[in-house]
């Protein structure tokens, strides 16, 4: 039996809101399941459950903001399972006569405040909203306390929010789910900690593209768009394979020192097109084939901009790569994303003059940096590292 | 399909993989990667919902000659004619 916690999201992140329950007390549960949804700086995150059970009893309601760390459910057995919601919604109809209670209005109203337990934020979260109806109207930025619902009980159902929205001459287009602001101090305060508490050291190297951009080519030539491979698929899995071999740049610091991490979870830094930042990790990279690493590298970033990322993606990186490639810069040294100790950049692929055997040839080409904590390794260890990258990328069909 | 039927289909698919971008007001000689700030992966998604809703496969040989949605049209119109 052990108690399922509000998770740490990244080195940024001291408290979260529970928005959705995903499972009932009782339901049974089994590991890496979906259970939950929380709101954090970085958007709405599904949060796994990380033993095989069953959900003995839900300690904290939806819209409920706790600190990280906070127990929100119990997973056990199943022997003692709690069905109560820690969210009682007012249920007018079996209501007890009016004398035992406080003054509250009779009146079901789906609007209608009553007195409710301590720690809520919101509106929302007295307003008696069906769990999609919730999530449609945080993504229309629709306030729920404004809507009568037509649901049961009158409840606010996912048609009540879809009608709001299109009664709205022109709806602002949909949040990208995540609060502007609130991003902006949450990745101030994670690369605060990094410049004041990382030492870090600096390299960049200058790697011919040749032979990976050539094989690509051939690889992608008879395949449909969706099957096709990008470059950052292949810098991807070469960083992983050049982290198997180095592992001092793959882990967290911690306050026991460093602890190299066995899993190679590889960070990759996706720009949102709303503003903002995220590194979802592809957990495992070094185990993927490029096919596979390319899907996953997809997936992530339509799961990052649609909202929809998981707890393991988002807090599990033990190394990140930043690839500013496309937007028209060649070097990008990247600032350590605590407790990481490394951050891999990969600038533009421009065709330059390169010294090749004797002679001087037009290649495509691209720098690759990395950004390293002088307190776990020194610069000679980082320089192998980037070579062992430059390596694996001159043997694109063994990746 | 004409011109503008496919034109519609383009923007529509473009706005679902970059909903901040205002198809209304697009200008269709804009370099889509410059001006509109579409990755190498937002482009390889677009030609891969396009694929999927016309039938239509844009070898990689070929992106070098479709960077603004004008360009895009000169090259998907002829292939969807026949």
């Amino acid at each position: 039996m052990s108690d399922f916690l509000m998770p740490s999201l990244g080195a940024d992140m001291e408290a979260g809101t529970l928005i959705e329950w995903q499972v009932q007390p009782g339901d049974r549960v089994e590991k890496g399941q979906v259970i939950a949804v929380v709101e954090t700086a970085k958007g709405a995150i599904d949060v796994e459950v990380f033993e095989s059970g069953v959900v003995e009893e839900l300690y904290v309601g939806p819209d409920t903001k706790v600190p990280v760390g906070t127990p929100l459910a119990r997973i056990g057995s199943g022997e003692h399972v709690v069905t109560e919601r820690p969210e009682k919604e007012p249920e007018p109809e079996t209501e007890p006569e009016p004398e035992t209670e406080p003054k509250v209005e009779a009146e079901p109203s789906p609007v209608r405040k009553v007195p409710q337990a301590p720690v809520r934020t919101g509106e929302a979260a007295q307003s008696r909203a069906s769990p999609a109806a919730r999530r449609r109207a945080r993504e229309l930025g629709i306030d729920l306390a404004g809507l009568t619902g037509t649901g049961p009980d009158g409840a606010i159902v996912l048609k009540d929010i879809e009608g709001t929205a299109s009664a709205e001459a022109k709806p602002a287009r949909p949040a990208a789910g995540f609060d502007r602001d609130e991003m902006r101090k949450a990745i101030a305060a994670a690369m605060m900690r990094s410049k004041r508490e990382i030492p870090h050291y600096y390299l960049a190297t200058t790697v011919d593209l040749h032979t990976a951009e050539t094989w690509m080519e051939d690889y992608n030539r008879d395949q449909p768009p969706e099957s096709r491979l990008l470059i950052a698929a292949l810098f991807m899995k070469a960083t992983a394979r050049a982290l198997e071999r180095y592992p001092d740049l793959n882990g967290h610091y911690t306050e026991a020192g460093f602890i190299p991490s066995e899993q190679i979870n590889l960070g990759i830094a996706i720009h949102l097109r709303a503003g903002g930042l995220v590194a979802p990790a592809v957990l495992d990279a070094e185990s993927l084939s490029l096919p596979e690493l390319m899907l996953r590298l997809q997936d992530l970033v339509k799961r990052a901009r649609s909202r929809g990322l998981r707890a393991s993606e988002i807090g599990g990186a033990t190394a990140t790569v930043t690839a500013l490639g496309d937007r028209g810069v060649d070097t990008v040294f990247g600032v350590i994303h605590p407790p990481q100790v490394a951050m891999i950049g990969f600038g533009r692929v421009r065709r330059r003059p390169l010294v090749v055997g004797d002679a001087l040839a037009i290649r495509p080409a691209v720098d690759i940096t990395l950004a390293a904590d002088h307190r776990v390794c020194d610069g000679h260890m980082g320089a192998q590292f980037l070579n062992e990258i430059d390596i694996q990328l001159q043997q694109p069909e063994a990746l | 399909m004409n011109r503008d039927e496919l034109r519609a289909i383009i923007l529509e698919e473009l706005s679902a993989i970059a909903p901040d971008i205002d198809t209304d007001t697009l200008n269709d000689q804009a370099r889509l990667r410059d001006e509109y700030d579409l990755d190498s992966m937002d482009a390889l998604n677009l030609l891969t919902a396009l694929h999927k809703r016309l039938a239509v496969n844009i070898p990689e040989a070929d992106y070098a000659r479709m960077h603004s949605l004008s360009q895009l049209l000169d090259y998907l119109e002829p292939r969807l004619a026949r």
